[in-house]
């Protein structure tokens, strides 16, 4: 039951994580690309990082409380949360980046921030 | 449990983003890819390290996540404005 659990795990976050490469290979311009670049690995990662703390939780309460496995369960948690914390982050410094740099979306007419690309 | 075939197909999502850092028409574009590819390369060392029960593989990982960060905001910053 177990290993179903972490199998299903597995595969949705390997799914998630081959949308972000489809969808960086197929979306139209540099935002939509940010879209599907950064919000699905970090929710394939939530996904994949969890399967190994499940097992590696399992994995503690059967050897013990002095398991080895302790620290594999306890330092996966905290990569996920170096992860949700720094990857919105440093999707958010690109798009602003990008923005300020020049580059438009597709098809984009009407910019309401015009004037923050050229302050400062 | 199989770690190492989710690995693998780790390996072929960071060969599919690589194509977009390889034909990124602006800048931005390739800062993207780069930024996904990190990601994808912290969750396949976790992955690694629960594969071979190695807890300095996790390790690796969670100071590769912080340098990344640092790494992508400084690479916006020159972006931006040109300059550091």
């Amino acid at each position: 039951m177990l290993d179903i659990i972490t199998y299903v795990l597995i595969g949705v976050g390997l799914f998630f994580n081959l949308m972000a490469g489809v969808g960086l290979l197929r979306f139209p311009d540099f935002y939509t690309r940010l879209h599907a670049g950064t919000k699905c690995t970090t929710f394939g990662s939530i996904f994949l990082i969890g399967a190994v703390v499940l097992q590696s939780v399992a994995a503690w309460i059967d050897g013990g409380w002095g398991s080895p496995d302790s620290v594999l369960a306890l330092h996966a948690v905290i990569a996920l949360a170096a992860i949700l914390v720094t990857n919105p982050t440093g999707a958010h410094a690109i798009a602003r980046a990008g923005h300020r740099s020049g580059v438009k979306p597709v098809q984009a007419v009407v910019d309401d921030l015009e004037d923050a690309r050229v302050s400062d | 449990m199989s770690w190492l075939p989710a690995v693998v197909f780790l390996g072929v999502c960071i060969a599919i983003a690589l194509v977009r850092v390889g034909i990124g028409p602006t800048v931005p574009d390739r800062i993207v890819g780069l930024d996904t590819v990190n990601t994808i390369i912290v969750v396949a060392m976790v992955l690694l390290g629960a594969a071979f029960h190695e807890v300095i593989y996790v390790d690796v990982a969670i100071v590769y996540a912080l340098l990344s960060f640092v790494t992508t905001l400084f690479i916006a910053k020159y972006i931006e404005k040109g300059k550091f």
